[in-house]
């Protein structure tokens, strides 16, 4: 009897999916419900969509004849609107029933619309969505000289800065945080950033809860964070936090119903701490996890571990973990690097146009690798795998075996 | 699929191979054009921490986690071979801060390049073994 | 400060067109001639300490590099020559005994290059070697002088302790100390590999290389170093070294600077203490002495080893080689003068000894008129170069070969003959383990098996030229040999006819 596996959403998480049950279990149908009419697309695109670096055809996550290779049904445009756990179906908003025998739940996350003093008299923007990006596109065409004002100075706002800058005569960002991208930066490096921006002509107006009428533009964009769509998961009946609730199998506490990407919250085996990571590594990730376990398979994952690569006019900005604990810096040739260690740990890092070989402290993070007897100087220098895998090194990393899972 | 290793006790840290790899992967017919009097981009890197020596490039793991946290999808995986397709490649640089070997670095394009195993180059063997003086470098 | 009269003898010559900046020669420059200058944002080049071993422009990835002779020129003299005034400059400035390594390089004749094969044509057809079975085997040892049989008429095999070798060729002596470690794993792993022998020299045998002794060869020389009876039993053959093709007449000196760690381990000396090795056995002032030595070395062996004694090819060679062969040793290993060694007096080298042929070729002869040829087997060393030059050294009586600076070409030796300093830039001649480490054996035992697998099909197509399917007919066969160029005097001694005759 071949498996039904349903898939509500269609983005990362269910291109992981889809990928970890095909994995394992080449037969069972998968149908896939989407809401947005598209092929699937990484969401961080629009902004380069938007830009004009990328085009709807490189946009996509995954080749054309991906459905058809994986077998899957794609429900392109299909909203669910009820998961009944009892009868183990789902219902779409055109009234078709879609029974399963094993669900994910990949809804994603929804902009996050603030109280905003006038909001009610102006037309606004999201940024989040393909749709999104193809209004504004278009929006921006037909103004010219467009005055941009941009709630929000997060990861969202900026890009959606950075896209548009090219088109627009004036662009200010206004934010109630002190700094920009407090979710990612420390003061220092948000300084560098905001500046880097400015030079680049975006204006800001920080420490300010906004209030409309005192800004004249043309554009409206409300870039105020994402909330997890976690209202079919509620209605259901399942744990739900700020994100559905899923353990290291990427399984909700309901029976054959798993979920994955921005819509959860899980237990972090690194930090321990119960939240939300809401970045495309860990959507795929997850969604790979529920896939290889919906499909009989096991596979868990727990390794999350903030972290987050973006650039704005040519600057990259990589980071990881968390900040907290002694810092090391190093600034040379206009780069910026910041370690954080405790405990002869490294917590966390933030770079700024000095990133070579970054991944090999993101191993160090998530793996919890004990630094102690090295020089936190040398650390932060040129990083090597040489200098702090002392042990194991022949083995473990230059022979046969992959690092992933591995204390090493 | 062959894969490279590294034998770290025959690395003399020539670093050969980084400019070899450079050359196979400049497009460039000849090694002096390819490589003179410009910045080089190696895909594989000779680690040199005092006594201690290697080489490292991508190592086309069984559980990419560069291919899992790729933006874009430009990154994937066939045949034993993890490539990143340029084209669609936006640099982000997720890869970058995800290789647990540093083996993904920025192309001269602004894309993110690895090795690929030369098997968009001439010649079946990678440049980097064919060229180790010292066998330090083997693909099997 | 005084003028210094010593002068670079080797020119870098580097093609800026071509010079990439890589710096892969600099890093591989032991003697530091190469170095990137941050300010011109070039590589320069201090061609002073260039001992043109080819290291650079071996790896230089664009070809940008060679070396050429420095061009100054001395006037000219035919007396005086300017390698003649410079080695006179240098002793003057430093007081000391010149010292050089590798075998002579002066213009001695070669007498294999005066001796020419024969080939079958129509009388007695030649064998081809691909289609037809061709015996390159040999057995090192004392031989019967008659045919024995049983009751029954099987013969009855009373030889004794011998070696078999694949093909006549051996590497000869080199020290662990005087060569690498890992130049000895390379030579080790191809003799196990191709059936022959390698020689410790008289530096010991390390621990890791016991697993080799059936196919190695223990020398016992006037030093004694690392010899002991784990060291005599790991061995298939022992030889005792009473002199070196090189440097005959001496002993020898390996430097403090070479003895390391395990270098001293395996030679039972002191870290950092030269080794010296006395110019005789203190305990051989006869043949007598020596037969002592040889059935000491068999007692301490329970005879189940052959011995070996091996001299320097001089001007009495038959004489000692008949001595040698009364003596109750099995192998005869002559070194002639042209010889290699790590280090040697430059002048000891280069005007001591003769040419390794014509010891052969006297000595042969002499054992043969005494009868006792068949007492001993001969093995002569001392500049074989290729597979021609084995061909003639069996037709003029050897038994085997024993080659060391063409098994040192193959593990990638240029013949810079700097092995004395110690910064051998091909891993070969150094203790240095940044050096050391730049011979892989792998690599290395790989070379040696290609070398000596390709001569082994030369020496076949050799022999099958001339009729022969055996090595062993072709031991001693003077009549396949023809002199060309060469004074009656001369043919006399290599006991062949001049060509046409």
């Amino acid at each position: 009897m071949s498996m039904k596996y349903v898939i509500i959403g269609n983005s990362i998480a269910s291109t992981g999916c889809i990928e970890g049950i095909r994995a394992t279990d080449k037969d069972g149908s998968i149908t896939v419900i989407g809401a947005e009419p598209h092929h699937v697309y990484g969401r961080p695109l629009i902004s380069y969509l938007l830009e004009g670096k990328t085009d709807l055809e490189r946009i996509k996550y995954r080749p054309d004849d991906f459905y058809e290779v994986n077998k899957c049904e794609f429900l392109s445009g299909v909203r669910a609107v009820k998961i009944d756990l009892k009868d183990k179906v789902v219902e779409t908003e055109n009234g078709g029933t879609i029974p399963y025998d094993k669900l994910l739940i990949a809804t994603g996350s929804r902009p996050f619309v603030p109280r905003i003093t006038g909001l009610e008299k102006y037309e606004y923007h999201t940024f989040m969505t393909l749709d999104d990006a193809l209004r504004l596109d278009k929006k921006i065409r037909e103004t010219a000289n467009a005055k941009v004002l941009i709630i929000g100075a997060g990861l969202i706002g900026l890009k959606c800065a950075e896209a548009l800058r090219k088109y627009a005569s004036k662009i200010t960002v206004v934010d109630m945080a002190d700094r920009v991208l407090p979710s990612i930066l420390d003061a220092e490096g948000a300084e560098i950033i905001k500046k880097h921006l400015e030079a680049n002509g975006v204006d800001f107006v920080l420490s300010t809860a906004a209030n409309l009428d005192d800004f004249k533009f043309d554009i409206l964009c409300v870039c105020a964070g994402v909330i997890p769509e976690t209202g079919l998961a509620k209605a259901a009946g399942l744990e739900v936090g700020r994100g559905i609730f899923i353990d290291d199998r990427a399984a909700t506490t309901a029976i054959d119903v798993y979920a994955a990407g921005d819509c959860t919250e899980s237990v972090s085996g690194v930090t321990g701490a119960r939240g939300a990571t809401p970045i495309l590594p860990n959507a795929y990730i997850q969604g790979e996890t529920a896939g290889i376990n919906m499909a009989g398979g096991r596979a868990v994952c727990d390794k999350y571990i903030p972290m987050n690569a973006i650039g704005f006019f040519g600057k990259h900005i990589l980071t990881a973990g968390v900040y907290d604990g002694e810092t090391v810096t190093v600034k040379r040739d206009g780069g910026f690097k910041k370690l954080f260690i405790k405990d002869g740990l490294l917590k966390g890092y933030i770079f700024i146009d000095d990133f070579k070989r970054a991944g090999i402290y993101t191993a160090l993070i998530r793996d919890k690798t004990d630094l102690s007897g090295i020089d936190s100087d040398a650390l932060a220098d040129d990083i090597s795998l040489a200098r702090v895998y002392k042990k194991n090194r022949r083995d473990e990393i230059l022979k046969k075996t992959d690092l992933r899972g591995q204390g090493v | 699929m062959k894969k490279i290793y590294v034998q770290e006790e025959w690395c003399l840290k020539c670093r050969l191979c980084e400019y070899v790899c450079a050359y196979a992967n400049s497009g460039c017919e000849n090694i002096v054009f390819a490589l003179k009097n410009r910045p080089i981009s190696p895909r594989i890197t000779v680690e040199d921490d005092g006594k201690i020596c290697f080489a490292v490039s991508c190592r086309h793991c069984d559980d990419p986690s560069c291919l899992k946290g790729c933006i874009s999808g430009a990154i994937s995986k066939a045949d034993g071979v993890v490539r990143i397709d340029k084209n669609k490649c936006v640099g982000c640089l997720t890869c970058v801060l995800s290789c647990p070997y540093g083996a993904i670095s920025v192309g001269p394009e602004g894309t993110a390049t690895k090795c690929e195993l030369c098997i968009g180059n001439a010649g079946g063997t990678p440049m980097c073994v064919r060229f180790c003086p010292n066998r330090a470098i083997i693909c099997e | 400060m005084p003028i210094n009269y010593e002068d670079n003898i080797y020119e870098v010559i580097r093609n800026r067109e071509r010079c990439i900046n890589c710096r892969v020669c600099e890093r591989q420059c032991a003697n530091l001639v190469h170095k990137y200058s941050a300010e011109t944002g070039e590589m320069v080049s201090d061609s002073m300490t260039c001992v043109d071993c080819q290291r650079c422009v071996s790896l230089c990835p664009t070809k940008a590099l060679k070396i050429i002779k420095n061009i100054n020129t001395y006037r000219d003299n035919a007396n005086w020559s300017e390698s003649a005034i410079k080695s006179l400059y240098k002793q003057a400035e430093s007081g000391g005994v010149l010292l050089s390594s590798m075998g002579t390089p002066e213009p001695y004749p070669v007498y294999w290059d005066k001796i020419l094969i024969n080939a079958s044509q129509v009388t007695n057809p030649s064998i081809d070697p691909l289609r037809e079975p061709m015996e390159t085997r040999v057995s090192l040892s004392r031989r019967p002088q008659n045919v024995e049989r049983d009751g029954e008429g099987n013969i009855v095999n009373t030889i004794k302790n011998a070696l078999t070798l694949s093909v006549p060729i051996m590497f000869s002596a080199m020290s662990y100390g005087s060569i690498s470690y890992n130049a000895h794993k390379s030579l080790a792993i191809a003799a196990k590999k191709l059936g022959i022998f390698y020689n410790t020299g008289e530096g010991g045998l390390h621990r890791d290389f016991y697993e080799y002794g059936a196919n190695t060869i223990v020398q016992v020389a006037s030093g004694r170093f690392g010899v002991y009876k784990d060291y005599l039993d790991a061995g298939a053959a022992v030889e005792i070294k009473m002199g070196q093709g090189a440097k005959p007449g001496i002993g020898g000196h390996l430097p403090g600077e070479k003895i390391v760690d395990d270098v001293s381990k395996t030679r039972m000396i002191p870290k950092g203490t030269d080794a010296i090795s006395p110019a005789p056995h203190h305990d051989i002032y006869s043949i007598e002495d020596l037969r002592q030595l040889v059935f000491s070395l068999k007692e301490a062996t329970n005879y189940t080893k052959p011995v070996i004694v091996k001299i320097a090819a001089v001007h009495n060679i038959a004489a000692i080689a008949s001595g040698i062969a009364r003596s109750g040793a099995d192998i005869i290993a002559i070194d002639g003068f042209r010889g290699g060694t790590g280090a040697a007096p430059t002048r000891i080298r280069d005007n001591v000894g003769i040419p390794v042929e014509l010891a052969l070729a006297c000595v042969d002869t002499r054992l043969r008129e005494e009868g006792i040829r068949n007492d001993i087997a001969l093995v002569v060393g001392g500049s074989i170069r290729n597979s021609a030059d084995i061909v003639k050294a069996v037709a003029l009586g050897a038994d085997a070969v024993y080659i060391a600076t063409g098994a040192l070409l193959a593990l990638g030796c240029h013949l810079c003959r700097s092995c004395h300093l110690g910064k051998c830039n091909w891993g070969i001649a150094t203790q240095n383990p940044e050096l050391v480490k730049r011979l892989n054996p792998e690599t290395g035992s790989v070379r040696l098996i290609n070398l000596v697998t390709a001569w082994k099909h030369e020496i076949e197509e050799m022999m099958g030229g001339m009729g022969i399917n055996s090595i062993e007919a072709l031991r001693g066969n003077r009549l396949m040999l023809r002199g060309i160029g060469l004074t009656n005097k001369e043919l006399e001694i290599l006991g062949i006819y001049h060509a046409g005759e």
